[in-house]
């Protein structure tokens, strides 16, 4: 199952997503954003970072970038569009998500573990999982609070807790087809129970389920 | 050559002497440039001119190091091929004129000095010290640095995994900001700072150059804060983490297809240092046009090129053949490349703009030639009065003592810190902060990397060579604590101004004490930084030198010790010497007034064999944890509001709770296990409450206590 | 009174954020764009009748609060 892991200029989580993918046993691959095709790959992960360094908005350069085009047809072919963190606040900014992500209500940048419970279990990110099941999973962002005015958005894994002041404490949420979600929180971090958790297993292993071969 | 009446040179910071020492070695007067480049190359920041002569005092070797001090950054060999780059820096000045950006420039500097070597950097750690917390100058300059190092360490993409925060008010006027990065990488990998051969093609890459930092080294670095310290901004340098992303993995892209000879970072003294050092190291000159360097800003003289500190730059010394390709990764990395110079090979380097020389000197003697001053020192004589005057505290309330130093800042949780970095990046993070010493995993491979850095000002003013000795123990028996093996130290000596004989007896007796721990415990010294010129209106701050101890875990313990693993039912053992009833230099003494006394000299024969037993039990203890700032009871509390268990220690006395001797572990372990020569039990955990001396106190309130520090402190 | 605050990063300072929006400016094809600089506008509503004396206490506003004076240059204007 052939995974792009998108880099864009200022991407720092690229990394991690690969090796976590790679556990899992897909095929993982770094794919610069000015790159136009992405005929041949299965699905695709927009991790972490700061892309473009976060000029103007959040996300707002990295959704113009080339990649985004390909990006979007994989998303209308129903394919398993993925974008974690920054990865998410791109997919708003694309509009391929509804809503849009502004700071933390407490102005801090987060980097610590949270609860998420997972509400959905019909999107390629919870396909694996359980509703009701709870994960402990590193939140790691300044803008991570998600506000949708049209309230369109479904959200799929939310906090426990409040640590954001994220709308309806959505963590992650999806198109209405289910094939493009955004989570907040870093589940490519919760892999390894010697770094403190590896609750993020079961929702990389729904959207690496989710990865069907693309038809020759 | 006068403007203002005041000589250029003396403008520049020279003395008279340096110009005439330029002078002798140029055989003429030096042209504008040609006397830049010294004035910076020269100055106490970038040579070194006071400490040089007191730095050779440390040991240096070992079969494991791979590069000593001198270059970008100290590398040791770590075995099967891998090789841990480590250095450390501080950015003093540049944070008291602009918290946000000094602190944010440092890290990115620091990241350079590592990537240079050809690794990639994997961690960072931030030792940061300021005034007291109650005067908001102080509170804004703290949250300035930590959000520096948040906004820049978190964009550019490394974890910041630890460090240290302490307040006290000799930090007030000149808070310290040191920095410290860890890289990793393959033998084969390794590049030093050199230009290699002549023909080679310099290539400078990254950011434009602009008047960033102008005269940084020597004016901020170099000199003592006053009343004029606003006069000086106009030098402050923006970082960009975004850019230096970019250029990271552009570098080791570089290395990876073997495309540069050498490569050196633009830092302090930006092209001067950048050009010369490497070309004085290949024993060879070059030839630089000025004319071809990307700039960001119109009408920039040719000294201005030189002396510029913009960030995110990098030179790198190519053969002609594999210019196009190097050319070619910057392009499909986005960032701009300029080729701006070749290798000569003779050892002149010889600088043009707008096609006129100006500046043809020899390029080793920048950095060869730099003075080096031995400057008066004497004992200070109000030493002996600290000494005889100690601290003596007698019984005190327990419960109520514990409760006021887990509410000091500088012993209470950092997190209001650290969970604005991004600590957890790179998934190798095993043991992060909140612990005595950080646990890096090596990908691929069952070695584990530790980190401790350790610093204590007080401590240092009452008996530097004690202190210091102390403070390398101290991160040694940290790192052993997660399982490593102790195996290199770098150091951040941030003291005051050399030109008072006391601040230069304080230099030589930290190097001293520092040497002589290193060599009682066989570990070389990597590589280090010295920052003197810490005052504020003449007033010096405590000689507050930094200690990094590097560790090697091979095979790290999985799991390895951790505070939070205590469970109700385990034992709680102390190892290690009895304590004496010294406080000087203590939490406890610090809340009662100005230190006092003579510390507690280290013990190197009790050190090594309580760091052996620490490096046994870390594969069989739950917990290990040092004993050090507010002594056993702290420690204890510790564990207690990591893991959430109270536990009954049955130690009495205020020497035995609150005393910081060295050398002393606490271990917690499941009941029944083999116990140590070196130990003895104190205690058990389980409840929720401490019970020690006839006393209890609910956990959640020694957590309340501990966590809340920082924060209700910054609300001013 | 309305008071407007233009805050400028001053011209010699490097403004990373300035150029990455002109990259990607070019990259859109806007090459006519020579140069980007992120500024910031503040609006206050303050009391007070005498447009200059309004005008200076702005100003101290800036110095202590409002701009950065380390990195920033700054305008006070009265807009109404």
């Amino acid at each position: 199952m052939r995974v792009a892991v998108v880099v864009f200029p200022g991407t720092n989580c690229e990394r991690d997503v690969v090796r976590a993918l790679r556990l899992l046993g897909a095929d993982p691959e770094l794919v610069w954003h000015r790159e136009t095709d992405l005929s041949g790959f299965d699905g695709v992960v927009l991790p972490g970072g700061f892309a473009h360094g976060d000029a103007l908005r959040t996300g707002a350069i990295a959704a113009l970038s080339p990649i985004m085009e390909p990006v979007r047809k994989m998303a209308e072919a129903g394919r398993p569009v993925l974008g974690i963190c920054n990865g998410f606040q791109i997919l708003c900014e694309s509009g391929l998500l509804p809503g849009a992500l502004i700071p933390n209500r407490d102005l801090a940048f987060i980097c610590r573990y949270v609860e998420v419970e997972v509400v959905d279990d019909t999107t390629v990110l919870t396909a694996a999982a359980e509703p009701g099941q709870v994960l402990r999973i590193p939140l790691n962002s300044y803008e991570g609070n998600w506000v949708d005015p049209s309230r369109t958005g479904r959200v799929v894994v939310r906090y426990r807790d409040d640590p954001n002041g994220s709308q309806d404490r959505a963590a992650a949420v999806a198109n209405a087809a289910g094939n493009v979600v955004g989570i907040m929180p870093h589940p490519e971090r919760a892999t390894d129970s010697l770094l403190g958790s590896e609750d993020g297993l079961v929702l990389l292993e729904g959207f690496v389920c989710s990865l069907q071969p693309v038809r020759a | 050559m006068t403007t203002t009446g005041t000589p250029v040179y003396a403008q520049l910071g020279m003395t008279e002497e340096e110009y005439l020492k330029v002078v002798e070695i140029l055989g003429r007067e030096p042209r504008p440039a040609e006397l830049a480049m010294y004035s910076v190359m020269w100055s106490e920041h970038c040579s070194y001119k006071s400490s040089r002569a007191h730095l050779r005092r440390f040991p240096t070797e070992a079969p494991w190091v791979v590069v000593g001090p001198g270059e970008n950054a100290g590398v040791v060999d770590i075995g099967d091929g891998w090789l841990a780059a480590i250095r450390i820096e501080s950015h003093n000045h540049p944070s008291f004129v602009e918290p946000y950006q000094g602190a944010a420039t440092g890290v990115g500097g620091i990241l350079r000095d590592v990537f240079t070597m050809g690794a990639r950097p994997v961690a960072l750690w931030d030792q940061i010290r300021f005034g007291p917390l109650d005067q908001p100058r102080n509170r804004y300059l703290f949250g300035g640095v930590v959000s520096g190092i948040a906004g820049y360490g978190n964009a550019v993409g490394v974890p910041t995994v630890g460090g240290e925060v302490e307040f006290d008010d000799c930090y007030s006027g000149n808070p310290l900001v040191n920095v410290m990065c860890l890289g990793v990488l393959r033998k084969e990998q390794l590049v030093l700072g050199t230009a290699g051969a002549p023909g080679n093609v310099a290539v400078l890459l990254g950011a434009a150059t602009g008047r960033d930092g102008i005269g940084g080294a020597s004016v901020l670095a170099s000199a003592s804060f006053d009343e004029s310290a606003t006069t000086k901004r106009p030098s402050v340098q923006v970082g960009d983490p975004f850019e230096e992303k970019k250029l990271i993995e552009a570098c080791l892209e570089l290395y990876e297809k073997g495309l540069v000879d050498g490569i050196q970072d633009l830092g302090a003294a930006g092209l001067s240092c950048a050009t010369s050092e490497p070309a004085g190291r290949a024993g060879l000159g070059m030839d630089v046009d000025l004319d071809r360097v990307h700039l960001r800003e119109t009408g920039m003289t040719a000294p201005e090129i030189l002396m510029s500190e913009s960030q995110e730059r990098m030179l790198a010394f190519v053969r002609p053949e594999k210019v196009d390709d190097v050319l070619e990764v910057a392009r499909r990395w986005e960032i701009d490349a300029s080729v701006i110079g070749t290798v000569r090979a003779d050892d002149r380097l010889v600088v043009t703009h707008h096609g006129e020389v100006v500046a043809d000197i020899p390029a080793a003697s920048l950095s060869g030639d730099a003075p080096l001053y031995h400057r008066p020192i004497a004992r200070p004589d109000w030493i002996d009065g600290l000494w005889a005057d100690p601290y003596r505290p007698g019984d005190v309330l327990v419960v109520d003592t514990l409760l006021r130093l887990l509410r000091h800042p500088g012993v209470g949780s950092a997190a209001w810190a650290y969970e604005q970095y991004d600590h957890m990046l790179f998934l190798d993070t095993v043991v992060g902060p909140g612990h005595d010493g950080t646990l890096l995993r090596v990908e691929g491979t069952k070695k584990g990397l530790a980190v401790s850095t350790d610093g204590n000002g007080r401590l240092c003013l009452l008996d530097p060579r004690r202190g210091a000795s102390r403070l390398v123990w101290e991160a040694a028996l940290n790192v052993a604590v997660t399982g490593a093996r102790p195996i290199a130290a770098v150091d951040n000596l941030n003291l005051g101004n050399p030109e008072k004989p006391e601040v230069m007896w304080q230099l030589v007796e930290v190097i001293e004490g520092m040497s002589e721990a290193c060599e009682a415990l066989g570990i070389p010294v990597v590589g280090g930084n010295v920052s003197l010129y810490n005052e504020t209106d003449r007033r010096d701050i405590n000689p507050t030198p930094v200690v990094g101890v590097l560790g090697l875990a091979d095979p790290m313990p999985a799991p390895p010790p951790r505070l939070d693993r205590a469970r109700p039912g385990m034992e709680i053992w102390l190892i290690g010497p009895e304590p004496t009833d010294n406080f000087a230099g203590s939490c406890l003494e610090r809340l009662d007034g100005p230190p006092r006394g003579r510390p507690t000299a280290a013990d190197p024969e009790a050190g090594r064999a309580v760091i052996e037993e620490a490096l046994r039990l870390a594969h069989v203890a739950p917990v290990l944890h040092d004993v050090s700032d507010g002594g056993l009871a702290v420690a204890v509390a510790e564990i207690c509001i990591a893991s959430g268990v109270g536990a009954t220690l049955e130690v009495e006395g205020t020497a035995a709770l609150f005393g910081e001797d060295p050398h002393r572990f606490v271990a917690v372990v499941e009941p029944g296990w083999d116990p140590p020569a070196l130990g003895r039990r104190i205690g058990a955990m389980g409840g929720d409450s401490l019970v020690v001396g006839g006393e209890r106190v609910a956990v959640s309130a020694l957590a309340d206590a501990y966590r809340n520090a920082i924060p209700e402190a910054m609300r001013g | 009174m309305k008071v407007r605050v233009h805050i400028e990063r001053r011209p010699e300072i490097a403004d990373p954020e300035g150029s990455t929006v002109a990259r990607a400016l070019s990259d859109l094809g806007f090459d006519e764009v020579a140069g980007v600089r992120m500024n910031r506008v503040i609006d206050l509503e303050v009391e007070g009748d005498d447009p200059e004396q309004v005008k200076a206490r702005v100003a101290e506003m800036c110095r202590q609060l409002l701009a950065n004076p380390v990195l920033e240059d700054f305008e006070v204007e009265i807009v109404g």
